[in-house]
C-alpha cells in the first residue's frame, strides 16, 4: 500500500515538474471553451428558431436547451479524449524501460499489481485535472438556465467521461508496457480505442451480433451517462473494461523479466 | 548468506551464465570479475530477482531468489550496471521515493536518506536535479540508493565506473567499510580493484566459473612460477630456438629494442623450477650482450589472463 502511494506520488511529481501536465490541462480548457462556444451559439439559434416556428404554429415549445448543450458538450468531450489519453499513456512504461529505472521497480519490494495500479491512478488524476476546469462552463450554465436542468444531470455526464477516459486510459497502459516506442504505443492506443468506439456502427439493424458489438462499443455506454442516466449495465461494462486491462498490464509487466529483462 | 548453486541463463542460443555455483559469506565481500560479455550483470539480475534463472537456483539468506523474491527483494540493495535515477527529481526526492518502495518507515527515512548522502559524498548535492548531475555523480546517487534502507546484502554492478580516482578510493573504502555488516557483491573488470577490496574473487570468462579464490591466494598459487624479464640484443630466430629448448620455459615475447635501449624478452617459467641460471649460461654461451635477467613473480594481472584468455584455458583444463 506505501509502495502503491510512492508510486502514484513519483508518477504525480513527473507529470507536474515536466511542462506535460501544464500543456495538456491548458490545452484541453482552451480547446473546451472554444467548443463550449460554439455548441452554445448553435443551441440559441436553435432555441430561436423553436420559438419562431412555435408563435408560427402555436403551442408552446418543449425544446431543452440546457439538455441539448450538455449532450453536445460530452459528446465534444468524448472525441477530445480519444485524442488525449493515448499522449497521456504513450510513456508510461515506455520511459521507465528506456532510462533502466524498471529495473530499480523490479528488483525492490514492490508487486507488479502495485506498480500498474500506482501508474494508472496517476494516469486517471491527470486525466481528472484536466476535465475539472470544463466544469466550471456546465456550473455556469446550469446556474443560468430557467429551468434549471438537475444536477445530477451534469454528475453523470462527468461520471461517463470519467469512465470512457479511465478505460482507455487502461488501455493505453497496457499498450504502452508492450513497447518501448513511445510513438508506436501512442499510434496502437489510439488505433485500439478508435476500433473499440465505432463497433457500434450496426447499431441500425437488429442482429444478434450488432447487439453484441453495441454493447461491447465504449462510446454506446457513454451516451447513456451524457443523457444523464446511469446505468448498472454500463458501470459493469466500464468497470470490467477496466478491470481487464490493468489485468493484461500486470501479466505484461510481469512477464517483462521473461521477454527481454 | 548467498548460495548459488549450478545457475544458468541462456538467451535464446547464447549461454550467458553457464552452471555457475559458489557461495558468499556473512560479511563477506566477493569480487566479480571478468572481461565484458562474462556473464557478471547477468548474474546479479538474477541474484536480485530482475529476470528467473534458466536452470539452476540461488538463494539469499535461505531465501529462493525465484520462490520467495519479495522476501529476497526486501534484503538486497543493487545498484544496476546505469544508475537507475529519475532525471527530474532532486537526489533527496528520489533517494526519499527508493526508501519508500523499499518499505522503510516514515521516521527512519530522514536519518536515512542522510546518512546515505554522507557515505556517498552527496551531502551538499540533495536539492540539485539528477539531470543536472555528472556522471560520476549520478553513478554516487546510484550507490546512496542502493544503501538507503540499510540491506543485509548490497550487490553493486561495476560501483566505481565513471567516478574520478579520488572517488574511486572514497567508494573503495566505503565498500570495505561496509563489510561486516553487510555482505557484498561486487562486479568489476580493473584488477586491482579486487585485490585492494575484496576478501574472495570469482573469477568469471564466457559464463563459466574460471577460479575462486582469495585474492592472496590466487596471487601465491602461481608465484612458484615465474616471469623472467631478459634484456638482451640477441637475434631473434636463433634466441627462440635456444629458450624453446630449455625445459619449463614457455610463452616467450619478445619486444624489439626501442631508441636508446635494448631488445627485452620476457619468459614464463613452470612452477618450482629456476631457469634464470640456464637462461643465462646459454646467451653468454652464444655470445650475446645480456644487460638484464630478472625474475618477476605474476601479478592477479597475469592470473587472469592466463585464465580469461583462450589457449590458456587449454593449458589450465590439460594440466
Ligand atoms: N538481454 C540480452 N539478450 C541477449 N543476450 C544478452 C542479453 N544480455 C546479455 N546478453 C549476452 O549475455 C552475455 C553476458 O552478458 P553480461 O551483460 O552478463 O556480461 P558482463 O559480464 O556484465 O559484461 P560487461 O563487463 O560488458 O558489463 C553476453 O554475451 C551478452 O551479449
Ligand atoms: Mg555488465
Amino acid at each position: 500500500m506505501g509502495s502503491l502511494y510512492a508510486i502514484y506520488r513519483k508518477e504525480m511529481g513527473h507529470y507536474f515538474v515536466s511542462p506535460i501536465a501544464y500543456i495538456f490541462i491548458g490545452l484541453f480548457l482552451v480547446l473546451t471553451a472554444f467548443f463550449f462556444n460554439v455548441i452554445l451559439a448553435e443551441v440559441i439559434k436553435q432555441t430561436f428558431q423553436m420559438e419562431m416556428q412555435g408563435m408560427r404554429f402555436g403551442g408552446p415549445s418543449d425544446f431543452d436547451a440546457p439538455a441539448a448543450v450538455m449532450r453536445s458538450f460530452f459528446g465534444l468531450l468524448s472525441t477530445l479524449v480519444l485524442f488525449f489519453t493515448p499522449i497521456l499513456t504513450m510513456g508510461v512504461y515506455a520511459e521507465e524501460r528506456k532510462r533502466g529505472t524498471m529495473e530499480l521497480l523490479m528488483t525492490s519490494p514492490v508487486s507488479e499489481l502495485e506498480i500498474v495500479l500506482g501508474k494508472y491512478l496517476a494516469s486517471l488524476s491527470l486525466f481528472a485535472l484536466m476535465l475539472l476546469p470544463t466544469a466550471s462552463y456546465m456550473i455556469f450554465m446550469v446556474l443560468h438556465s430557467d429551468p434549471r436542468p438537475p444536477w445530477s444531470m451534469l454528475a453523470a455526464g462527468y461520471a461517463g467521461v470519467l469512465l470512457l477516459g479511465g478505460s482507455l486510459l487502461a488501455l493505453g497502459s497496457f499498450v504502452s508496457s508492450l513497447t518501448e516506442n513511445q510513438l508506436i504505443a501512442a499510434v496502437v492506443t489510439f488505433a485500439a480505442s478508435l476500433f473499440i468506439w465505432v463497433l457500434d456502427i450496426g447499431r441500425n439493424s437488429d442482429s444478434g451480433a450488432s447487439a453484441v458489438l453495441q454493447y461491447l462499443s465504449v462510446i454506446r455506454h457513454y451516451e447513456d451517462f451524457a443523457r444523464g442516466v446511469i446505468d448498472t449495465s454500463s458501470l459493469i461494462y466500464y468497470g470490467s473494461f477496466i478491470a481487464l486491462f490493468v489485468f493484461l498490464t500486470v501479466r505484461s509487466v510481469d512477464s517483462m523479466r521473461w521477454r527481454r529483462a | 548468506m548467498i548460495e548459488v548453486q549450478d545457475l544458468t541463463k541462456s538467451y535464446g542460443a547464447v549461454t550467458a551464465v553457464d552452471h555457475v555455483s559458489f557461495t558468499v559469506n556473512k560479511g563477506e565481500i566477493l569480487g566479480f570479475l571478468g572481461p565484458n560479455g562474462a556473464g557478471k550483470t547477468t548474474t546479479m539480475r538474477i541474484l536480485t530477482g530482475y529476470m528467473p534463472a534458466t536452470h539452476g537456483t540461488a538463494r539469499v539468506a535461505g531465501f529462493d531468489v525465484f520462490r520467495d523474491s519479495m522476501e529476497v527483494r526486501r534484503r538486497i540493495g543493487y545498484l544496476p550496471e546505469n544508475p537507475p535515477v529519475y532525471p527530474d527529481m532532486t537526489v533527496e526526492t528520489y533517494l526519499d521515493f527508493v526508501a519508500r518502495i523499499k518499505n522503510v518507515p516514515a521516521e527512519r527515512r530522514p536519518a536515512r536518506i542522510d546518512d546515505a548522502l554522507r557515505k556517498t559524498n552527496l551531502e551538499d548535492r540533495r536539492s540539485e536535479l539528477i539531470k543536472r548531475l555528472s556522471r560520476g555523480y549520478k553513478q554516487r546517487v546510484g550507490i546512496a540508493q542502493a544503501l538507503v534502507h540499510d540491506p543485509e546484502v548490497i550487490i553493486l554492478d561495476e560501483p566505481t565506473v565513471g567516478l574520478d580516482p579520488k572517488q574511486i578510493i572514497e567508494v573503495r573504502n566505503l565498500i570495505k567499510s561496509l563489510a561486516g555488516n553487510h555482505t557484498i557483491i561486487l562486479s568489476t573488470h580493473i584488477l586491482p580493484e579486487v585485490s585492494m577490496t575484496c576478501d574472495r574473487v570469482v573469477i568469471i570468462n564466457k559464463g563459466k566459473i574460471a577460479a575462486v579464490d582469495t585474492p592472496q591466494n590466487l596471487t601465491s598459487q602461481l608465484k612458484g612460477g615465474q616471469k623472467i624479464r631478459i634484456e638482451t640484443d640477441a637475434p631473434e630466430k636463433p634466441l627462440r630456438d635456444m629458450l624453446a629448448q630449455i625445459p619449463g620455459a614457455s610463452r616467450v615475447v619478445i619486444e624489439p629494442a626501442r631508441a636508446g635501449g635494448h631488445q627485452a624478452v620476457t619468459v614464463e617459467a613452470a612452477q618450482g623450477n629456476d631457469i634464470r641460471n640456464q637462461i643465462a649460461a646459454k646467451i653468454v654461451e652464444h655470445g650475446w650482450p645480456l644487460y638484464e635477467l630478472h625474475g618477476v613473480s605474476l601479478s592477479l594481472e597475469d592470473i587472469f589472463l592466463e585464465l580469461t584468455t583462450d589457449d590458456a584455458a587449454h593449458a589450465q583444463a590439460s594440466s
